[in-house]
């Protein structure tokens, strides 16, 4: 569906995306991951013909989208993007402006068929009640729902969503990504978004491309990217990865400073039984073989040991 | 859907309505009254009467040119704050009218009119306002994209600097001088020349049609420019012919009728507080009521101190920004609403 070879492309700023290979399969829900700043979002708009690339190509359906026609473009590919401007529309205009790309050059009233395709859309994402109420007044929820129903009219076989989640609360995020979902699993869209959330990017989508300092860092299966090695390594955070006990799919777990002190002291206890353990050992391998030698050096660890152990013993009794 | 259909068809009627009766009156008042009941005569087989001189030769022109310079300018006001997105763009924010009133004081004062006949002083105005558009738009275009808050400021700056130039222009001319400028920086509608009168019709109705093949275009741009893509408009192409469509209808009629300012602001607006933002509707409405509303403060400038008559320019400016304030303070704001600003 979508192949993006060597793509590198940025603003006059200075930042850029670097050499970006990434095939999305018919039929696929991929997500574009990674910190701030990393350049997902810069991705997405490459991908909607929003920023040209300086090198590299990004094919749909095996043709380069730069020499599509836009309308073309826009019959294959809808966007959600993060927060548009509405202009002051009702739910219903609204929707309906996904369909004036199949408009004639001389037509300017939508058709029946247009009418049935922005009222079937609007059905499927749950927002018909809303129709004669303004963009303006409906919440962050509703909002994003009339936005994915303007996509659909589209008829598009690819969709792309930036962050369609954020700001919303849970009930909202797990419906728009079920809603997602069961798109692409009764029509066979195809789906590219950007998410910030690990979690539900791992609960919802068959593949995740983990983006980090303008490059791609991994591309691969939810079990595959969300690993804390890897996680930790690119969010720079202490993260426990757990799964799932229903879905099985990797959860990702932070844990805050206070309590990453108090570990780190645990651990340090328990790292001072270990090495006591060990200085037993010794001193029993010590008397019993090489006896000079490693006398010294186990002194001196038992020394160094001792002095970690008070100074963990303070820091507690600190801390209270 | 069909509610909203009629609802425009019902401002449409309403609006032609209000066209056709300004210019009635606007035919049977002035420094001689005509009665209504003559004109039809007067109009019809009327021969060499003095009422027929007076209607055909004077007034008629007039009302042509009152209806098409002030169609044309609501639509370029339409035009540019859809496309902009922005409240205060008007023709005449973009350094336009600036350019065409710097070029005809030229005129005025190199008396070129004196030199090379009538024609000189709309041609220099329209050489003036296409100079300023092109500066403004090669300014403003980076990488070949149009970005449309550098349009902005760099429209009010060269419009500044061009005020500034008429000031000193007027400064050290002639007091026979003085009153052609002054003329021409209020903008009137009298003007002798029947042909530029039939060009001003025949542009400002053209400029109408071949906007309005745009008016789905210019819905999607109000959402944004990134999301107009999205949508399937090719939004460069969009925004380069709807700006030098604008510029056009603006520059000439700058050039005809002189800057007459604040019809292309305050007419789209109110329009929008009454009809919503759509803009299948708005440029229509918007081009019926700009000649409403400009052959009606015509009018009234040529009865207020009669015989003495008023620059048009002056009456646009008071009424239409009071009947602005009034109403937009009077209606309590929808909400979710067609406010007009943001």
């Amino acid at each position: 569906m979508l192949q993006i070879s060597n793509l590198t492309c940025g603003y006059d700023s200075g930042f850029s995306l670097h050499d970006v290979d990434l095939q999305v399969e018919d039929g696929e829900v991929v997500s574009i991951i990674g910190p701030n700043g990393s350049g997902k979002t810069t991705l997405l708009r490459a991908i909607t013909r929003a920023l040209k690339p300086e090198s590299g190509k990004i094919l749909l359906d095996g043709k380069n989208i730069w020499q599509m026609k836009i309308k073309e473009l826009a019959r294959k590919m809808a966007v959600v993007s993060q927060s548009p401007e509405t202009g002051f529309l009702t739910v219903e205009e609204f929707v309906l402006l996904g369909r004036i790309l199949y408009y004639g050059r001389f037509q300017f009233l939508e058709t029946k068929k247009d009418k049935e395709m922005a009222y079937n859309a609007m059905a499927l994402t749950d927002s018909l009640k809303l129709k004669d109420q303004f963009m303006g007044e409906i919440s962050g929820g509703e909002r994003q729902l009339a936005l994915l129903a303007r996509a659909l009219t589209q008829e598009p076989k690819l969709l792309l969503l930036d962050e369609p989640t954020a700001h919303l609360d849970i009930t909202h995020q797990v419906g728009i990504l079920d809603l997602v979902r069961r798109l692409n699993r009764d029509f066979g869209l195809t789906v590219v978004m950007v998410l910030h959330d690990l979690n539900l990017a791992g609960e919802y989508c068959h593949r995740l491309t983990l983006l980090n300092m303008e490059r791609i860092h991994k591309v691969g299966t939810p079990e595959e990217v969300i690993d804390y090695r890897i996680i930790e390594d690119v969010y720079k955070t202490v993260v426990v990865v757990e799964k799932n006990p229903l879905s099985s799919k990797p959860y990702v777990l932070v844990v805050s400073e206070e309590t990453r002190d108090k570990k780190t002291i645990a651990h340090e206890d328990l790292g001072t039984c270990g090495t006591a353990a060990c200085i037993v050992w010794m001193l029993r391998y010590c008397l019993t073989k090489r006896i000079g030698k490693i006398s010294d050096e186990s002194h001196s660890c038992k020394r160094k040991r001792t002095l970690r152990v008070r100074r963990t013993a303070h820091a507690e009794t600190g801390r209270g | 859907m069909k509610k909203r259909f009629l609802h425009w068809i019902v401002a449409i009627l309403i609006l032609t309505g209000l066209l056709a009766a300004a210019c009635i009156v606007s035919l049977c008042i002035g420094s001689t009254d005509i009665p209504l009941a003559n004109i039809v005569p007067a109009l019809v087989h009327g021969g060499n009467t003095i009422e027929h001189t007076i209607l055909c030769d004077v007034r008629l022109p007039r009302i042509l040119l009152g209806v098409a310079v002030g169609g044309a300018l609501s639509l370029a006001g339409v035009i540019l704050q859809g496309m902009f997105r922005n409240p205060l763009v008007e023709p005449y924010t973009m350094g336009i009218s600036g350019g065409a009133a710097l070029g005809v004081c030229l005129a005025i004062i190199l008396k070129l009119s004196n030199r090379c006949g009538i024609w000189s002083l709309p041609v220099f105005g329209s050489i003036g306002a296409t100079l300023t558009i092109l500066v403004v738009y090669f300014l403003s275009t980076r990488r070949r994209v149009l970005n449309i808050r550098n349009v902005l400021l760099i429209g009010i700056m060269i419009s500044f600097i061009c005020s500034s130039l008429i000031t000193l222009i007027m400064a050290v001319s002639r007091v026979e001088d003085l009153h052609g400028i002054i003329f021409w920086i209020m903008g009137s509608l009298e003007q002798p020349n029947v042909f530029l009168v039939k060009l001003a019709v025949v542009v400002s109705v053209l400029s109408l049609a071949l906007s309005y093949l745009f008016c789905l275009e210019l819905n999607a741009l109000a959402l944004g420019e990134e999301e107009a893509l999205h949508l399937g408009i090719s939004v460069e192409n969009t925004k380069r012919l709807l700006f030098v469509l604008a510029s056009v209808t603006t520059g000439l009629s700058v050039s005809v009728a002189g800057v007459i300012g604040f019809v292309g602001l305050v007419v789209p607006h109110f329009m929008r507080l009454f009809l919503g933002s759509d803009h299948r509707i708005l440029l229509v409405a918007s081009w019926l009521c700009g000649g409403v509303f400009l052959v009606f403060c015509d009018a009234l400038a040529r009865t207020v101190i009669s015989p003495t008559e008023l620059l048009v320019g002056v009456i646009t400016g008071i009424l239409g920004g009071s009947i602005f304030v009034y109403v937009l303070c009077g209606k309590p704001p929808v909400p979710g609403g067609k406010q007009c600003s943001k």
